[in-house]
This record gives C-alpha cells, structure tokens and sequence, in this order.
C-alpha cells in the first residue's frame, strides 16, 4: 500500500514563474499583454509629437465645416453648402448602395457560371471557363477602368437622341435611354390615392403569406400540393393592379389650373416659359407636377421641381419665388387669385392632368442631357459590374465545387423515391451544396463590399473617395479621415460577416 | 421430348465460323459529327446556347482581330502612328498602335532601373524562382533549404545594390541569434533563451549593425552599384513588392496563425484582433495609410522611402490573410497528430516544428499560392498613391505629348502579362492540390 | 528560417532610415540628390521620355534647383505624386521640394503649413467643349455634365461658379488627366474643365484638335509655383531665388548659350552679382558663387524653359500671355538681385 504524502509545501519562488508551467503560461502572456501595450503607448506618443511638429491637432470638427465639393449620386439631400460629415454619409450610402448591388449581380452571375461551367455543352463550358479564368487572374483595377471605357465609347450620347433621324433612339416606348453617361430609367412619383394602392398592396402580401401556410398545412396533412407559385403571383399582382387602374380611370384625366407669378390672366404656358425660361415648378399632387414639367420640356424648357407636401407649403414656396409656377387642385385656386402675400400671380390658359395614383416620371430630353426619371451613371454600372464580373468568377468556382460536393447517388436516391428534376434540385441537391458553398460565399461578400473602394477609378463617389479623398484632401485631416475611413470599413465587414454567420448556423448541419 | 427438340435443333443448327467484319459506326455516331451531337446539339436548350456562343465569339473576334493584327509596330509616337495607318489602309480604318509597347517596353517593365543593370532584376527573378523551388517541390533535397534560408538578403542587394557588407551584417543578425539560443538554454533554461534570442539581435541590429558594416565597408569595399527605390517601376515593381510581401508575410502569418489557435487568452485575442482589423479593411486604405499615415507612427525624425512602407503595410496586410490558410491548415490535421506529439512528451515548441507545422503547412500550400496570385493582382492598387507600376507607368506614358491619346494597347498588355503570371500560378496551385489530395487516399 | 527573415528585413528597412529636419540643404548635399515631387504624368508639365528621363517645365524647376545646389541638374530623384499624396510626401520629409502644379491658396500656406516660394505660371481655370455643341461662353452651360479632375482646387471653384451664377451641372469626377481626356473625347461629358495650361495641352493632343474650343471664361485664379516647408528657411531661399533668377535672367538676356561668357563679367552690376562675378550673393545662400551659371547653364533662362516645354513651337503650343516679363505686360516680376 502506498501511502501518500503531501507535496512539500514550498514558498513561491522567482524562478517558477519561468520553469514552472503553472505560472509560465501567465508569465508569457503577462510580458506579450506588456509589450503590445508598451508598442501602442510608443507609436501613440509618436503621434502626438509629430502631430505637434507639425502643428496639427486631433480634432474631427472639420465634419462640421462646410464642405465645398459637388457630388453627382446622393442618395440623400446634399449640395456643396452641406458639411463634410454629410459628404461622408453620402458616401457611405453610395458604397453599400453599389456593394448591395454588387453581391447580388455576382451571386446570379457566379451561380450562373458555375453551373454552366458544368453543362455538357462542350462550347459554353469553354466560353464560361475563359470568362472564369480571364477575371479571376486579371487585376480588378483594370477591369473597372476597361468595363468603364468600354461603356463610355460603345453606348450613344445624349445628343445623339437629338434631331428628326436621330442615330439613338430610346427603348421600351420611350421610357429608358441607355447613353454614355449611364442609364436613364423611369422614377415613380407618388399621386394622390397611393394610399389605398399600398394598402391593398400589403394586403394581398399577407395573403400571400396565409395562403402559403395553409398549402403547407394541407401538403402535409394530405400530401396534396397545391399550385403555389401562380396563386401567390396572381395575389401579388392582381388586387394592386385592379385599384390601380379603377382609381386611375376615375382621376387621372381631372384637369389641375396652373397658377404663375407675374402672368397676364389666360396666358399660354408657351407664351409665359417664352419670357420666363426654365421655371422652376412646384405641385400638388406631385404626379401633376410631373405632368407640368414633361409639357414643359416639350417645349424645350427645363424644369426645376420643387417637392412640396401641403397647401401651406405650396402657397409659401410661390409667396417666396422658389417657384413661379404652380399646379393644384382647381378649389385651391381661389386662394391664389390676385395676389400671394402680395407677389403678383394669374391662372393660365392652361390645363395639366392630375395624374394616377402612381406614375412613372420618364426621361426627357433637354437641353445638355436628359432630364427627369433617375438616372443610373455610367460610374455606377461600370462599378457594378466589375465588381459583379469579378467576384461573380471567384463565386462560379465556388458553387461548380458546391455542386461538385453533392455525391451523384444523392440525385438517384431522390428521383429512386420519386420525385422530380426540379424537386430534387429544390430539396435534396441545393440545400446539401449550399452548406459547402456559404461559408466561402460570405468572404466573398466581403471582398466585393472592400472592393469597392475602387470606385476612385471611375469617379464613382464612395465614401472612399468623399471622406477619404476630396475631404482629407481639402482639410488636411488625414489621420482622423483614414481612421473614420478604416472604422467605417470595419464595422462593416463585421456586421456582414455577423449576419451570414447567422444563417450559415440556420442551414448548418444539426449535429449532436 | 427433350430428344425431339435436340435433333430438330441440330438440324437446323448453324453456327458461324468466322467473325463478321466491324461495320462502319452510322455516320451520327463517329468523328466530328458524333462529337458535335454531342457536345454541342444533344437537346434544343444546348442548340440555342451553342448558336448564341458562336455568334458571341464571332462577334468579339470580329471587332477585335483585324483591330489587333493589323496593328502598327514601328512608329515613334501616336501622331506617326495615325500617319502611318491613313498611308497603308486610309482614312478611317481604325487599327491598334502597338509601337507604343516597343517604345516603352523598358519603362513598363523595369520602371526606371538603370539599363545597363537590367540583368540584375532578372537575375534576381531566376535566383527567386531556384529559392523556392524547394519549397514547393518537395522532391529536391533538403540542403537546398539553406539557400532559401539565404535568398532573401541575396535578392536585396541584388535589386537594391550597394555594398555587401549592409545584408551580410544584418544576416549575422540570425546568426548571433542562433548562437545565443544554443548557449543560452542550458545556461538560463528555454524561455530565457527565447527572450534573449529576440532582444540581443534586435540590440545588434539597432545599435552596432550599421556601424559595423560601415566599418568592414571602410576596409574591404566590396559592393555593386546601389539603385535607389525611385528607379524602380512597372511589372518589376509589381512583382518586387509581391513577393517580397508574400516571403515576409508568410512567418508573420505562421505566428499568428498560431496565436490564433493558442489556448493562451492574451496572445489569442491579441491575434484575432489584429487579423480581423487587417483583413475587415481595405488593401487601398492601408496603401493610404501607409502614403499618408506612417510617418506619423515612426519616432520623430525618422523617414524610410514609400516603397519600404509600401512593403511593410503589404507584409501586414498579407500576413492576416496567410494567417487564416495557416489556420485552416493547422485545423485540417487530426487531433491525434497534437495527442500524439504530446505523448511523446515533446513541448509547445518542438511539437510544433517537428511534427505539426511541416504537415500543416504542406497541406496549406495551396491556399497560400492563391494569396500569392491576390496579393500580386493587388499590387496595382499602389497607383493610387503615386508609385509606378504598370498601370500607373500606362497614365505616365500617356502623358507624353507622343503617346497622349493611346488607350486600349496599354491595358491589353498590361492585362495579358498579368494573366500569363496568374494563370501559370494558379495552374500550379491546382497541379499541387490534385497531388496533394492523392497523399490523403 | 521564416522568422529571421521577416526581422531581417525590418533591419534593412531601419537602415534604410534617414532623418528629415530642418538643415535640408545639408541634407541634399550630403544625399547628392535633390528629391522632388512631381505629378504622375502632366502633358508638358512633367512625364518621363522613351529614355526615361522626365522632362517638362514643372521639372525643369527641379532640375534648375538640383544645378543650383548640387551644380548637377541630372541629381534629382523624381517622386510621382497624386493629387492626394504629394502634401505628406512634403510635409513627411521624403521630398524636398513640390514642383507639381500646385495652386497658390490661403489655406494650403497657412494651414497646410507649406512655403510657396513664388509662381512659376499663372494659371486660371477654363472650360472646353466640343465645337458642334454650339456654346460659346460658359455662361450657356446650364445643366452641363462636367468632367473634371478630383484632389484640386478645380473641384471646389467649379461648385462655386456654378452657385453664383445659379446654373445647376453634373460632375464626374475622375481620378487622373488621361482618363478624364478619354471620357471627354467619348461624350461622356460635355465639359472638361481643368486649368487653362492643362486645357489647351490636352486639346494639342487630339486627333481633331480644331473640332474643340476653350471657352473665354477664366473663372479662378490659379497661380502655380513650387512649395517647401515651412521652418527652414534658408532653403526656402534657394528654392526661390533660384526661381527669382531663372526670371530675373530672361528679363536681363542671359540664355544658356551667352552666360559662360556674361560670366567672364560684363558692363551690368546685376547680371555680374547674378552670375557671381560681383558680391558674395551665392555664399549667403550658402552655395557656390556661380550658382545661377550652373542653373542657367543647364536648363536655361525661364524664357527658354517656357519655349521648350510648354511654348508656342511645342506641340502644346501654349502663348506666353500672363507669363510674359513685367516689361512685357505679363505678370513676371523677380525681385532685384541686390
């Protein structure tokens, strides 16, 4: 029998903390915690002494200066009289607009690709591989400057739509113009009775969603499966539409008085816009603002509308001069006989319709460019697509290896229990290649939304080039530009990498 | 019965001596054609698909090949180019102006580097390529090793020039380091030697280095000629900057890959911070930082040129990405390799070299190999901050009043040699995960 | 291995190390190389040639410094520099001097805390369209798409000339002059604007150079001219000076092929102070007497300069205008050398 003894009760000794592995592990970590903060305390003195030799401070109040710069694509309000702090929020809106964008195009191109990178096609495998291999080897940067030029001298200008033989013309019933300043689509404009529109749209939505749970419970209670894609289509399109057009009929042709300062009563909107060229506008409702402007730009004017939201406003922005002609309802009228506030005004000869409930303002032609709808510049596609191109080549390969990864008896299987094509691909194919395929997915997701710090090469005014160009540049802020810049960049990648881990973990395999 | 039926068989048996000669397969189902039907008409979807291809190909090819092959190669400046062009095919036929290439082909590939040491940077390539051959090549015998262990001060004075005696003292560096470690552990036990293998070099390098040098210098001048950074420009200063990032990344990226996997708290949030700082980051805001923002890091005074800051911030950025392929490496090997290097009662230390990284980082070659082909594509970025590599050398040369106006040549080019680099590697990458895939069967 | 490598090559960066202060002419001296910030590529301006040697009339001043000091005007290590990094680079050390169409402005001197040593072109932002477009003064472009070029001063002024003359416009903004150039001959803007020098070059270039105009509108005041650091002012002095006697020259005649023999001493005190014959001038810049022979000798005076790079027998065929001598009616007005 062995007997036990104590281990010798010894007092702590220096030397342990370096031979004894008990207290080694701290020991190391204790000197690594000491020298990185030693390391952070040497660089943060530095800092503070160059900046001091140079006279500069760490101030970030030059996000409240005026910033002075023009940005062409602003998601919000912006003019050159806005702070820097707002450039930088436009560019902040205009980076995650184009990464959005971007991950969504690559993901419908890479899936694409991938897939028909597999066809037994021999030809479109081929041309697929050559578009696979030539973006993933060939440097991003070039691609944004080649897809940027190629756009610019393939596509028309604006002033190739001019004239009776016009060498462009513009497509879908004269509702989108492709020239080589970007894309120019229709904007909807809200109306009067958008409300009820939208009503019975959100309406029809969670009938949608009560029809679909009900094909589930009675697929499941009794195998039966019901026809869920056309119902749900039909829901989805059918009520909103037939609103749309009943309410439509009834008030679209209501004609609306136009009311403009310093006019002789019964005057002609021609005669008028021919003293007072490119007037700015302003409406109620706003479709029949809309209206006004394309009637104007038929007459070769340019329109500034000013968005205006009650009769109050409207009243006050004509008093004022922000706008010269006014479009309202005809029991308005009354009130702006005469005089507003003592601004001399009359009603033209002129009527424009009140527009539907929702209306699409369409691109017009006037003077140097086209005028009204929205307008996608040409920075934007170009981006968007290199970095769709790109990225959509590293994702072909991604999910080729996906499908790849899904073992050809798992197919057999499923069409052995007698299922379909279709269903075998929905149920038992894509959710098995989709867990090889997410995770490397997200870090692509990531590298475009980085990537598009690029923008700089077709002038597309991401935050990188609103804070962390043309503001640094023109305040001398480096440290604090590139320091919000890099938190910015940051913070980013971690809530997208955070939020597609969640739903990796949602289709993860459930282990024990 | 059975008798009847043999008998009447036999009687009407016959049996053929002799094999029928092969026929001819029907026409649909040989050669060309059967291919065809194949490969590119086996349903109406692929019919359409293969039409829709060739009219893309022949479209593309149709804009394109005359553009290029009729291209003019011997002019000495765009305007020439165009008179050339209007003399051989007249007016408006629009053709590519490859003169431009052959005008600046030195600018484009060796940047400003004396012409009279072109055969430096090449040389530096080859010794390059010998260096690490055995690394990737696992077949070559292991001495080989050392010279890569070499290669890195050897490529440095090459490219850089200067005398011989600044890399040789710096090296002396690791040696002295060596030596203090074989000294030092049975003196002062592992850890101390550890620590006195960092900081007497660091001492060395900081304090008598450069003095020493300067001394051996001073009696024993031996040196080529020293070529500052400036001078350095277009694919060499791509690939300068690449591989010198990839080479000082990759023990950058091993130490913290295993910082990362270290059940040490400090030391593994210390690398998950860095590694995830780095990598949630853009390339271009590093470059940025490291254009604008070092300077204000360093002590004050101090002021190394862009191209070392541009490697530093490269080395740092790479060394993120490295460390996560490593991790992925060292995650791949089974939990019996660690179990079984620990009942051998080896150390942290010695586990890890002797038995855990060399597997670990056979299987992560690959992975490091595409880092490799990124990093090298991402070395354009620095045109942003005004280095001249190729594509920054494409805006330089197109702002001579000789080539303003060339456009598509430079890119194509450009494009081309990128391709070729990055196609090749990435082949590479492909051939060694095949090969590698076989071991584990 | 691995490791040691890694901390080799932060060895070699530490002995790559120099020190920036405030003797910068000591500095140069013992370097023997002028480093100087130049654009990335500037038609006329500064681009390198097929030989590799930069060439152009911002790097000409570099070169007249480098002669001055070093009396060598092939010891500059040109730095190319963007828009966005050539003030660090200034204000970091690792150049000396920025010769790289800098505009003149309040806040670039004061706040920056730069030195402009004087101007070497005065310079105004300008407009150019295509000639079919029919517009004939800036005033018309109302609604205009402009290109331009982004990190200038350019940016700002087009903002506020399109504000205070109410008209509204659509930037884009591109990242260097060739490309702004492509996107302009595409259509893809109606307008470049950049400074009047930068416009009348890049039209030079075109295959069609007469299918385009420069509006007659200047709207700013762009006065470009080499800058330095604040806080050593000696070298402040050399730079100007040396730019003071490239101008100074030109007025009084002295040209490459005549100053070794106005050198000899000749009937003028100026020319004779100026080219060290007379006076102590160089040695209270702290360089040689014959400084000014050295620059003068080597790139010539500003007129030849001008004529070489820049001027009306260039293929950028740019007028002396604004830069002409005082005598002249231009602007061109060096402080005595006395």
């Amino acid at each position: 029998m062995a007997t036990y003894t104590d281990p010798p009760t010894e007092s702590f000794r220096l030397s342990q903390l370096i031979y004894d592995t008990r207290y080694r592990s701290m020991t190391i970590q204790v000197v690594a915690f000491i020298l990185v903060m030693l390391a952070l305390v040497i660089l943060a003195r530095n800092v503070v002494i160059n900046l001091g030799a140079l006279g500069k401070d760490f101030d970030f109040g030059f996000l409240f200066n005026r910033a002075g710069y023009d940005i062409n694509q602003r998601l919000i309000e912006y003019s050159n009289d806005s702070t820097h702090g707002r450039a930088a929020l436009v560019g902040i809106l205009n980076t995650l607009l184009v990464a959005f964008l971007g991950c969504i195009m690559a993901t419908i191109l890479g899936v694409f690709a991938g897939v028909l990178r597999l066809s037994n096609n021999w030809l479109v495998a081929k041309l697929m591989s050559v578009y696979v291999e030539g973006f993933r080897n060939i440097p991003l940067l070039l691609w944004i400057i080649v897809i940027f030029a190629i756009m610019t001298e393939s596509t028309p200008q604006p002033r190739d739509f001019r004239g009776e033989d016009a060498e462009a013309s513009m497509l879908l019933f004269d509702s989108v113009a492709i020239t080589n300043r970007g894309i120019f689509i229709p904007a909807p404009v809200w109306g009067d009775g958008t409300l009820l529109v939208v009503a019975v749209f959100l309406a029809s939505l969670v009938g949608i969603w009560a029809f679909r749970r009900y094909a589930r419970k009675r697929q499941e209670a009794t195998g039966d499966i019901l026809p869920v894609f056309w119902v749900s289509l039909g829901l989805f399109i059918i009520p909103t539409l037939a609103v749309y057009l009943a309410f439509s009929a009834a008030i679209a042709r209501d004609q609306y008085p136009l009311v403009a300062v310093g006019a002789e009563q019964g005057m002609t909107l021609e005669d008028y816009v021919a003293e007072n060229r490119n007037p700015a506008i302003c409406a109620l409702p706003s479709t029949a603002g809309v209206n006004l402007s394309s009637a104007l730009r038929g007459l070769d004017q340019r329109a500034d509308i000013l968005r205006v939201g009650s009769a109050a406003e409207l009243q006050a922005s004509v008093a004022s001069g922000d706008c010269i002609i006014a479009a309202m309802p005809p029991d308005m009228v009354d009130e702006f006989t005469g005089a507003v506030d003592g601004v001399e005004v009359a009603t033209l000869a002129d009527t424009v319709d009140r527009g539907r409930p929702l209306q699409f303002e369409r691109p017009q032609l006037a003077g140097f460019n086209f005028e009204g709808g929205v307008q996608l510049r040409n920075s934007l596609i170009a981006l968007w697509f290199a970095l769709s191109l790109y990225t959509g080549a590293f994702i072909a390969e991604i999910v080729r290896a996906g499908i790849l990864s899904v073992s050809r008896g798992q197919t057999e299987a499923s069409y052995a229990l007698g299922l379909r094509p279709n269903r075998t691909m929905n149920l038992v194919i894509l959710p098995q290649a989709l867990r090889v395929i997410i995770p490397p997915l997200i870090s692509q997701y990531l590298n475009l939304t980085k990537n598009s710090s690029l923008a700089i090469a077709v002038g597309y005014m991401d935050v990188r080039s609103t804070l962390g160009g043309i503001t640094i540049n023109q305040t001398g802020r480096e440290l604090e530009g590139m320091l919000l810049l890099g938190l910015f960049y940051l913070l980013t990648s971690l809530i997208i990498s955070g939020v597609m881990n969640i739903y990796n973990n949602s289709v993860k395999l459930k282990e024990r | 019965m059975s008798d009847t039926h043999a008998e009447s068989a036999l009687a009407t048996a016959f049996v053929r001596k002799d094999m029928l000669p092969e026929r001819e397969p029907p026409v649909a189902e040989k050669g060309a054609v059967k291919w065809l039907r194949e490969n590119l008409f086996s349903s109406v979807l692929n019919s359409i698909l293969t039409v829709l291809s060739v009219f893309v190909i022949y479209w593309v090819l149709s804009h394109v090949l005359g553009w290029i092959f009729y291209g003019i190669w011997d002019a000495d400046s765009l305007t020439q180019c165009r008179e050339i062009r209007d003399e051989r095919y007249g007016e408006g036929m629009e053709v590519a102006c490859w003169a431009v290439l052959t005008d600046r082909w030195d600018q484009l590939t060796f940047g400003f580097y004396p012409s009279e040491l072109y055969w430096r940077p090449v040389l530096a390539l080859i010794l390059f390529l010998g260096a690490i051959a055995p690394v990737l090549y696992a077949e070559l015998p292991r001495k080989l090793l050392a010279f890569t262990a070499a290669s890195p001060f050897i490529l440095y004075w090459l490219l850089w020039g200067g005398s011989i005696w600044g890399p040789i003292a710096v090296a002396a560096g690791f040696i002295i380091a060596w030596l203090v470690f074989k000294t030092a552990v049975p003196i002062i036990g592992q850890l101390g030697a550890i620590i006195a293998t960092v900081v007497v070099p660091i001492l060395y390098w900081m304090f008598l280095a450069g003095p020493l040098a300067g001394v051996i210098d001073g009696i024993l001048p031996i040196g080529i000629e020293y070529v500052p950074s400036d001078d350095f420009g277009g694919f060499m200063l791509a690939f300068v900057i690449g591989i010198a990032g990839i080479i000082l990344s990759l023990p950058l990226g091993v130490v913290l890959a295993l910082g990362r996997q270290s059940d040490l708290f400090i030391i593994n949030k210390f690398s998950v911070i860095f590694i995830e700082v780095i990598r949630g980051v853009p390339l271009i805001v590093w470059l940025f930082t490291a254009s604008l923002l070092l300077n204000y890091f360093l002590p004050p005074g101090t002021n190394f040129d862009l191209m070392l800051r541009v490697i530093i911030m490269v080395t740092l950025f790479s060394s993120a990405y490295i460390a996560e392929v490593v991790r992925g490496g060292l995650a791949a090997l089974p939990r019996g390799q660690y179990e079984g290097a620990d009942s051998l009662g080896l150390d942290y230390w010695q586990s890890m070299r002797l038995i855990i990284l060399p597997q670990a980082l056979k299987i992560s070659i690959p992975g490091i190999v595409s880092t490799f082909i990124g990093l090298f594509k991402d070395t354009t970025l620095v045109v942003f901050i005004g280095l001249l590599d190729p594509i920054g050398f494409s805006n330089a040369i197109r702002a001579s009043t000789d080539w303003n106006g060339v456009y598509w040549e430079l890119f194509i080019f450009i494009g081309l040699c990128f391709f070729i680099s990055c196609y090749s590697m990435s082949r590479y990458s492909q051939y060694l995960e095949r090969k590698l895939r076989t071991d584990h069967r | 291995m691995k490791k040691s490598v890694f901390l080799g090559t932060l060895a070699v960066a530490g002995l790559a190390a120099g020190f920036a202060s405030a003797q910068t002419l000591a500095e140069v001296q013992e370097r023997g190389a002028l480093n100087c910030g130049v654009t990335t590529g500037l038609t006329g301006f500064a681009a390198p040639d097929a030989n590799g040697e930069w060439a152009g009339f911002d790097v000409a001043i570099c070169r007249a410094v480098a002669a001055a000091v070093l009396g060598d005007p092939m010891a500059v290590e040109f730095v190319p520099t963007t828009g966005q990094t050539r003030f660090t680079a200034l204000a970091s050390g690792e150049i000396d001097v920025l010769a790289r169409n800098t505009t003149w402005t309040f806040s670039r001197d004061v706040d920056l805390s730069f030195e402009f040593v004087g101007v070497n072109y005065y310079d105004g932002q300008g407009f150019m369209v295509p000639r079919d477009l029919g517009v004939s003064s800036a005033m018309e472009l109302d609604g205009a798409t402009v290109c331009i070029q982004t990190g200038t001063t350019t940016e700002l002024n087009l903002a506020d000339f399109f504000a205070s003359n109410n008209m509204s416009y659509e930037p884009v903004p591109i990242e260097t002059n060739a490309e702004a150039q492509q996107q302009y001959l595409a259509g893809a803007c109606d307008v470049y604007t950049t400074d009047a020098s930068g416009l009348a070059a890049t039209r030079a270039t075109f295959e069609d150079p007469s299918a385009h105009v420069v509006l007659p509108e200047i709207i700013s005041k762009e006065p470009l001219g080499p800058l330095v650091r604040h806080g050593d002012n000696e070298w402040g002095d050399i730079v100007r000076w040396t730019l003071n006697g490239l101008i100074s020259a030109e007025e009084l005649g002295i040209t490459s092929a005549n100053v070794m023999e106005l050198a000899a001493g000749t009937e003028n005190p100026e020319i004779n102070r100026m080219l060290g014959t007379e006076g102590e001038l160089g040695a209270m810049l702290g360089l040689e007497s014959d400084w000014l022979v050295n620059v003068i000798s080597s790139v010539g005076n500003y007129g030849e300069i001008f004529e070489g790079n820049i001027g009306e027998n260039t293929p950028i065929g740019l007028a002396r205008g604004l830069n002409a001598q005082w005598t002249d009616g231009g602007l061109l007005y060096s402080p005595p050398f006395r």
